[in-house]
């Protein structure tokens, strides 16, 4: 290697080291933070603990809330991955299959789902849950929180449903196989990877939502892990150590969970953003 | 596709319909289609039609809608020095996506776009951030920020000055923010950069290498233009979700010190929603509305004239 490429490489490794680390340091601290006393964590709030404390860790799973939480972010994270997947794969799959009048202006309309945040609409959507009567029902989370995955999904499944080869459905066709029959029986089975790549993102969406259940959700036994860890902090304000060793256990499953299925969350990332 | 319209054009509407019930497909249609469309149209489209219906009236969440202000709210957003603040505070998030994380994003995905196994780890590490929720990484920088614990209680210690909160500041808290912006988002930036680099046809460097280009060459005459189409659609993300920040500032400053680092979401929030006024959220939400559909349409316009893309 000559010297202004010994040189660049010095500076690639220094400049990726920097940044790794002012990506890291916060984390670990974060972690490391949950095992130290206040006082320790005022005097040295990087190093390493001087006692590894895990009464703090031990106290918060142990305790009334923070399971709850999990669990409620759970049942609404899951259910809109589930109820997402199938209602798109759905109309996904009538517009890559069956060509009909007004199939164009249908797809324009669900497009348009693209096109803002849900923000722009978080008053009329909190009306709109409450003339529903699912104020303080998870339902409240889950079926917005759908609606809104509804047109990013069928983008992505359609254009997938749609390379599916085309002989295998004029055969099934030929044997007596109908439409729907097809789509349970072929299509569905040969999406696994398009299906776990929206149903990733989906879930990851949901599971960090905060403004959609802060909304809907009033009564403390529904909240989920975000409400909860603004709770939690509101509750013990000074005590850093309690915080963050609360977010610790809260972040921790979606670090985890996130490095098994980075696959597929770059890959919904990245499709839809090419094709969006 | 052409042909096959073309002979259906030839039947009635009524003979396709019926054409299409013995295929089997009018059932498949009528069965698939409608939950999907009725689940959109009652929580996405309605919503925003109702907020700018909503926006012309002063009504508290309860009782008839019937108090008609005409523009009022409109004209109470325009003279609110609190929103002139989130509006700005939105532009100073662009401009810093603009011209600190996106070019971040891409010289690190310059840097580790190529396939070996540090460069993975380096991707790992980098996205992680994106993947944490906004509020956890809003709790974890506040106290990294925390002028008794965190690194400025740290500077201050080491330099015998009284500590520094940066959060209660009304000159810093915002540039905070936009930190923790950064911080959050660039991976998610530099993964877009990642594939279109991966995508950049091999032969293409190779020809480059032929033709006796440097280093620089490359980059600035071969790769850059060939994902041009990735930094514009990055722009367009990074301007979208600047309009959008909430999450990351609630844990934050709240919008704090006296009102100055709200957003546009978080201004929705606090002075829309949380006091159930219920015309001037959406009114709020209407403005934003527009925002976010003159930067699509001037996206498209701009960015993916000449057949990008999208």
């Amino acid at each position: 290697m000559n010297r202004p490429g010994f040189f660049l490489a010095l500076v690639r490794a220094a400049v990726l080291s920097i940044v790794a680390a002012l990506v890291i340091v916060p984390l670990i601290a974060t972690f490391l933070g949950g095992f130290k006393s206040v006082g320790e964590l005022r005097a040295s709030p990087f190093g390493l603990p001087p006692v590894w404390r895990i009464e703090t860790y031990t106290d918060i799973l142990g305790g009334p809330v923070f399971w709850g939480y999990i669990q409620n972010s759970l049942i609404i994270s899951f259910s809109a991955v589930f109820l997402t997947l199938m209602l798109a794969s759905m109309a996904a799959y009538i517009f890559a299959q069956i060509h009909f009048f007004g199939s164009k202006y249908i797809q324009a309309y669900l497009l348009l789902g693209l096109m803002f945040p849900f923000a722009t609409a978080i008053v009329p959507l909190f009306l709109q849950i409450r003339n529903f009567g699912l104020l303080d029902n998870p339902l409240g989370v889950i079926l917005p929180q759908t609606a809104f995955s509804m047109a990013f999904a069928i983008v992505l499944l359609r254009s997938f449903f749609q390379q599916l080869p085309k002989e295998l459905f004029e055969a099934a066709y030929v044997d007596g196989c109908g439409y729907i029959g097809f789509f349970f029986r072929f299509t569905l089975p040969l999406s696994t990877p398009i299906l776990a790549t929206v149903g990733t993102f989906v879930f990851v969406q949901s599971w960090n939502n905060y403004l959609l259940p802060l909304v809907v959700i009033n009564d403390s036994a529904g909240y989920t892990w975000p409400l909860g860890i603004m709770r939690y902090r509101g509750e013990f304000m000074v005590e850093w150590n309690r915080i963050l060793a609360f977010v610790s256990l809260t972040i921790l499953p979606a670090l985890i969970f996130f490095t098994f299925t980075q696959k597929y969350i770059v890959a919904g990332l990245t499709r839809g953003s090419v094709k969006g | 596709m052409t042909t096959m319209t073309g002979s259906r054009s030839q039947l009635s509407p009524a003979a396709r319909i019926a054409r299409m019930h013995r295929q089997g497909k009018l059932t498949a249609l009528l069965l698939f289609l409608p939950p999907a469309l009725v689940l959109f149209t009652l929580f996405v489209i309605w919503p925003i039609f109702n907020a700018a219906n909503l926006s012309f009236f002063k009504w508290s969440g309860y009782g008839a809608i019937d108090n008609f202000v005409g523009t009022q709210n409109y004209q109470r957003l325009a003279n609110h020095s609190v929103f002139h603040q989130s509006l700005w505070n939105s532009v100073k998030l662009i401009l810093a996506s603009l011209f600190i994380q996106i070019p971040l994003a891409l010289t690190l995905a310059l840097l580790i776009y190529k396939k070996t196994s540090i460069n993975t780890a380096f991707r790992l590490i980098f996205f992680a951030p994106y993947i944490l929720a906004e509020i956890a990484s809003g709790v974890i920088w506040s106290f990294i920020f925390d002028g008794d614990f965190g690194v400025s209680g740290q500077i201050a210690t080491a330099l015998g000055i009284e500590p520094f909160y940066i959060l209660a500041d009304r000159q810093f808290a915002f540039l905070a923010i936009i930190t923790v912006v950064v911080w959050k988002y660039f991976g998610y930036h530099m993964m877009i950069f990642i594939a279109a680099l991966q995508a950049v046809p091999d032969d293409l460097i190779e020809a480059a290498d032929i033709d006796g280009a440097g280093r620089w060459q490359k980059v600035f005459y071969v790769k850059l233009p060939l994902i041009m189409h990735a930094i514009k659609l990055s722009a367009f993300f990074a301007i979208v979700g600047a309009l959008q920040v909430f999450d990351i500032i609630i844990p934050l400053t709240n919008g704090g010190p006296s009102n100055s680092t709200h957003s546009i979401v978080s201004y929705l929030y606090t002075y829309g929603l949380a006091q159930l006024n219920v015309g001037y959220g959406a009114a709020v939400g209407v403005v934003l509305f527009i925002l976010c559909m003159v930067t699509a349409f001037s996206y498209r316009r701009l960015a993916m004239g000449k057949g990008g893309a999208l």
